[in-house]
């Protein structure tokens, strides 16, 4: 009967190994470890055995049932993986193949420079002022120091709708309605970002339509000195930490004394190139203490009060930024043009 | 303004400064010095040479053969081209082996088989501008005025060793309009000394008044009116260190009267006029307003028709200059003029403003009046003048010159406080050094308290008023780099955007991740562009003089210029663009507009071709209504607005795909697809578009979110199919069902539509997926078929909607 358990075992054995599949390999299981099979069967006549021979075939019968259980389940686990890793070979693909395209439009990098920049000043409690972009003959020249026939009203000309109305030239407006809106009363720290119209034939420099934002501080105590420090401030922040700060002398009929603001040229550090026309300096903005005759026009007693404003070209902002050489290219919208701006 | 460093060191000394140097100090605490000029800088080997003989050239008509003595033992054969060469010139000889400019080289050449070793220059070819050239050289050679030695560097001769200085001015420094002016800022600047002319009259015993009278009718236009004689003069070619002086100026040479006219006018910034007394003819200049439609010809040859707003110069009877701006025809001083009336003036710049404008001149001299010159030097200039007239060009002026003389030279004087300088600054200067700035600039002051200083003005500081002004002096002669860096030491205020900026930016952020480019257009444009898309006789703001017919009125849309854009990229191979725009919009009520019009911020977009493209995978989506419309309700979830589409008809949309967006029935938006015609018109393919009232949207207040309980107990879905009429809407059907359903209905959609085989025509079959639920407990199968019998009972009543079978 041993023997016949032996012969049971060697059958097995060998079926187990010939098993390609884990169906066949079932089979095999069934066969030989089932309920009816051969080592059960085995199991079962082994009443009629003696006494003596009962505990030597019964200790064959487990040992040969757990070889051909152990065999059953090693090779359960290479059928396994072996199928896993064909159907993992079968499911490769190509991952150098181009992706699902996610779109993403892009912002426009006049609003990007704006954004940037009113959260640079958001930033130092400065709060956004928005005004109309048809604009009172008041508002655009007179509350700011131009009186009719001011030889200055020539360096902005102006579209006109009707004698008194005009598309505002600056956003210098909004300076005067905001002043109006705190009644005299400090402070007042705003920027305000909008477009301007400009009776200029459009070219690679020049625009009718333009953008600006503007920027206002009054309360009591503001000095010059102030606005080195916020120019400062913002230069650091908007064209990074190593640039360098100067003022030059200049005129605007809405502030007294007025400034210019250059910054060290970005291209040569300073030492002069193209970029800089050899002076080491690019010219950023324009600036200066707020007339008296505006703060008064704005509700505000001079004596008491002072303020300084400042006025930039968004364009000449983004044109410095990113290299772009004519302005046209912000108002022509060209797809070639605008995703690239996707990344900002 | 151009300054010649050479002419301005007349005034000032700078012999220890490069034009470099004194440009940047400039720059920096005076006025900006756009460029500096060196010219001749690339000019080498230019001699001075006498043309000793000039002959024919054997084999070409145009040229000449010339033998010029060049300084040396021999002359040198040179040919040339220019038509008015001739023997005895002395004239500008560029030797072989010396450039000109332009990277020029001259080299031994033979031309038509004749050797030319070297060239006779023009000015043009020496690197004057054309329009500076005198006429007499401009189509030839130049020709030295007076006798030069040959073999003599030709450069200094010609001002070619000089350097220019080109100002960019503000308005309000019209004082350095002149070289006085610039000498007296750059004296500041650097602290030091200004030389000025100071010219001497010795008159001829005869009276100018024998000759000329001054009448000014109008005093206030014309408070000063200088007339001055002079007799016997010579009028001919300027010596030539005053023509390259006005040239270095940008001023093209004439003859020696007109040309010290306009080097005073440079020197003083007073401009003069010089009259051919003879043809003047009158001894009596009237000084009056113009007569309304009173014609006059000027020197540049056009007929000018004035009003009684002009000033006129007349001889009592015709005008023979505007006041200001520009003479007359007839009285041009010419080669044949020996008696000259010279006329020093002050008008009014208002005056001239206004004549300036109306006429459309800018001359040198309105330029200056219009800003108002220095009461206080007219005469002088009339004097300066007058001297170089005799000293340059013989005759004798006359004694006692006419005047009217009402003119206020009176300087201005403010009190100066220093405490007042030093809070608006942020500085802590002392009282002597604002008094060392104000010495520098010439402006005297007195020490009247602890803290005022009382500050003459100087009258050529027209552009000085008030305090502030004197400030600003302070300022950038101490300079701006001087000034400490401080922050505002205003209370803390809360900075940020207000919560419609903070939406709009939110708007920008959704339609960017949904793919749609941000343009920006312009917001000019014209009705008939806007025609296709907008309702007829809707009312447009223009602007009274356009600039061009394309640019004429402000937009009522901002559609148009975004199929522009879509029609741009289209012609560049760009088949798949979806744009979007936000910006103002301009509306008005008024035919004739008196008011500020309505100006409302919208937003609109434009879309075509494939919305989505896998391409190896073979997946195009293209763009049509509902990705539009997608878009818009993602939008709208984002703002937390309620949005209703309703099928509508709108100007140059489909009108079977184009609804109007209403929030609580207001209408907010459109959106649809381009009707044919309209992408026809812009040759697009099927396109696209919406546009809200973006305004409105941002003024909404979208309630306060408040947590729902997420349900406890299961939901029950029932999908019905509906056989419909094809014009009952989904939405119509949706409407019935929540009515219908009650509170045990959770929602209603559309996941299915079919028409086509199997389907009865005119029909369509909906399909809906309804949801029921209860919140407080498990819903039974009998609960869920009593609504849903109710649903599809009011289906069949108010849609005759039947279950598809």
């Amino acid at each position: 009967m041993q023997e016949r358990l032996q012969e049971l075992q060697d059958e097995a054995v060998k079926q187990v190994a010939d098993a390609d599949t884990l169906q066949e390999l079932e089979e095999v299981r069934v066969r030989y470890l089932g309920k009816k099979g051969p080592i059960t069967e085995v199991m079962k006549s082994m009443g009629r055995l003696s006494k003596e021979e009962r505990p030597a075939v019964g200790a064959k019968a487990n040992e040969v049932r757990g070889r051909v259980q152990e065999l059953i389940e090693e090779k359960e686990q290479t059928l396994r993986e072996a199928a896993v890793t064909k159907q993992l070979e079968e499911e490769r693909i190509d991952v150098t193949l181009p992706g699902r395209p996610v779109s993403k439009g892009a912002g426009h990098p006049l609003t990007s420079v704006v954004e940037t920049i009113e959260d640079v000043f958001t930033g130092m409690g400065f709060q956004v002022a928005e005004g109309p972009e048809v604009e009172t003959d008041y508002y655009n020249f007179e509350s700011l120091n131009l009186p009719k026939h001011h030889p200055a009203r020539d360096m902005q000309d102006t579209f006109f709708v009707t004698s008194d109305l005009l598309l505002r030239t600056q956003t210098s407006p909004v300076q005067t309605r905001t002043m109006e809106q705190h009644e005299g009363k400090g402070p007042v720290k705003i920027i305000c970002p909008g477009k301007v119209y400009r009776r200029d034939e459009d070219d690679a420099t020049h625009s009718h339509q333009f953008m600006q934002i503007e920027g206002l501080v009054v309360d009591e105590g503001i000095r010059m000195s102030d606005l080195k420090g916020i120019f400062e401030a913002f230069v650091k922040s908007y064209f990074g930490e190593d640039r360098e700060i100067r003022l030059r002398p200049s005129f605007f009929p809405f502030t007294e004394p007025s400034a210019e603001l250059d910054i060290s040229c970005a291209m040569c550090g300073g030492s002069g190139c193209r970029t800089c026309k050899g002076t080491g300096w690019i010219e950023v903005l324009g600036s200066g203490m707020v007339h008296p005759n505006v703060l008064r026009m704005g509700g505000f007693d001079p004596e008491k009060y002072s303020g300084f404003a400042f006025g930039m070209g968004v364009e000449r902002f983004a044109m410095l930024k990113y290299g772009i050489d004519d302005i046209r290219h912000f108002y022509t919208n060209d797809t070639r043009f605008l995703e690239q701006f996707t990344r900002v | 303004m151009l300054i010649s460093y050479q002419w301005l060191k007349e005034y000032i000394q700078l012999d220890d400064l490069t034009p470099e140097e004194a440009a940047e100090k400039l720059t920096l605490h005076g006025v900006e010095v756009d460029a500096v000029h060196h010219k001749g800088e690339d000019i080498t080997n230019l001699v001075t040479g006498r043309v000793v003989s000039c002959a024919q050239h054997p084999d070409a008509d145009k040229l000449s053969l010339c033998q010029v003595d060049v300084g040396e033992a021999d002359p040198v054969q040179i040919v040339c081209g220019a038509p008015n060469v001739a023997e005895g010139q002395d004239v500008a000889v560029a030797r072989v082996g010396g450039r000109l400019p332009g990277g020029m080289k001259i080299k031994r050449a033979k031309l038509r088989g004749q050797v030319s070793e070297g060239m006779i220059c023009s000015l043009q070819e020496l690197g004057w501008e054309g329009k500076v050239v005198p006429k007499k050289y401009s189509e030839g050679i130049f020709v030295f005025p007076e006798p030069v030695v040959p073999g003599m560097d030709a450069k200094p001769l010609l001002g070619l060793d000089d350097t220019i200085l080109e100002l960019d001015l503000t308005p309000n420094r019209s004082d350095c309009l002149s070289m006085l002016g610039t000498a007296y800022e750059m004296a500041a600047v650097l602290d030091r000394e200004v030389k000025l002319p100071d010219p001497q009259i010795v008159p001829s015993a005869e009276e100018t008044a024998a000759y000329i009278r001054v009448d000014v009718q109008s005093p206030a236009a014309n408070p000063y009116y200088g007339a001055l004689m002079l007799r016997d003069l010579q009028v001919g070619e300027s010596p030539l260190w005053l023509q390259t002086s006005l040239m270095a100026a940008g001023v093209r040479p004439l003859n020696n009267i007109v040309d010290i006219t306009n080097y005073v006018l440079l020197e003083y910034g007073q401009p003069l006029h010089a009259f051919d007394y003879d043809q003047f003819g009158s001894e009596k200049v009237v000084v009056r307003q113009a007569q309304e439609g009173e014609t006059m010809t000027t020197l540049d040859g056009e007929e000018r028709t004035l009003n009684a707003h002009h000033l006129v110069i007349t001889n009592g009877t015709k005008p023979t200059a505007i006041a200001g701006v520009m003479g007359g025809s007839d009285a041009e001083v010419e080669d044949a003029t020996t008696n000259v009336l010279l006329e020093a003036a002050y008008f009014d710049p208002g005056v001239v403003r206004y004549a300036q404008r109306d006429l459309g001149i800018r001359s040198d001299s309105s330029i200056r009046f219009e800003k108002g010159v220095d009461p206080n030097r007219t005469a002088e200039a009339g004097r300066r003048a007058a001297s170089l007239m005799k000293q340059l060009a013989g005759g004798e002026i006359l004694a006692e010159p006419s005047e009217h003389d009402t003119l206020h030279r009176q300087p201005l004087e403010l009190d100066v406080s220093l405490a007042r300088i030093n809070r608006a600054l942020g500085t802590s200067l002392t009282i002597e050094e604002v008094s060392a700035i104000l010495k520098r600039l010439q402006f005297p002051a007195e020490q009247t308290d602890e803290d005022l200083l009382a500050v003459t003005v100087p009258t050529r500081r027209q552009d000085i008023a008030i305090e502030p002004d004197i400030v600003e002096e302070v300022a950038r002669l101490y300079g701006y780099d001087n000034i400490p860096v401080t922050l505002p030491n205003t209370p803390a205020t809360q900075g940020g955007l207000s919560l419609e900026q903070k939406k709009k930016r939110q708007v920008r952020r959704f339609l960017e991740s949904c793919g749609l480019h941000e343009a920006v257009s312009y917001s000019l444009t014209t009705e008939e562009k806007e025609a296709p898309l907008v309702p007829e006789n809707r009312l447009r703001v223009p602007v009274a003089l356009p600039m061009s017919e394309d640019r004429s009125s402000l937009r009522t849309t901002l559609v148009p210029h975004l199929l522009d854009a879509l029609s741009h990229n289209k012609n560049r191979s760009r088949q798949h663009v979806s744009l979007f725009e936000i910006g103002s919009v301009f509306f008005t009520e008024e035919e004739e507009i008196t008011r500020q019009p309505d100006e409302r911020t919208y937003a609109a977009g434009a879309m075509m071709g494939l919305w989505e493209e896998h391409a190896w995978q073979g997946e195009k989506k293209p763009v049509d209504f509902f990705v539009l419309k997608g878009v818009l309700e993602g939008l709208a979830a984002e703002l937390q607005i309620d949005a209703v589409f309703e099928a509508a008809e709108r100007p140059g949309l489909h009108p079977g795909r184009t609804a109007v967006i209403k929030n609580g029935g207001r209408i907010i938006g459109t959106a649809g697809q381009l009707h044919p015609d309209t992408a026809a018109a812009w040759s697009l393919p099927e396109t696209y578009v919406f546009e809200l009232d973006l305004q409105y949207l941002l003024e909404q207040q979208a309630e306060v979110m408040k947590y729902v309980p997420i349900p406890r107990y299961p939901a029950v879905d029932r999908d019905i199919a509906l056989v419909v009429d094809t014009h009952v809407s989904a939405a119509d059907m949706k409407q019935v069902i929540e009515e219908a359903g009650g509170d045990l209905l959770d929602s209603a959609s559309v996941f299915d539509v079919y028409e086509g085989e199997h389907v009865e025509a005119g029909k369509k079959s909906v399909a809906f997926t309804l949801k029921y639920l209860d919140r407080g407990r498990t819903l039974t199968e009998e609960d869920v078929t009593a609504v849903h019998e109710n649903i599809l009972a009011a289906l069949n009543k108010q849609t005759g909607a039947v279950l598809r079978g």
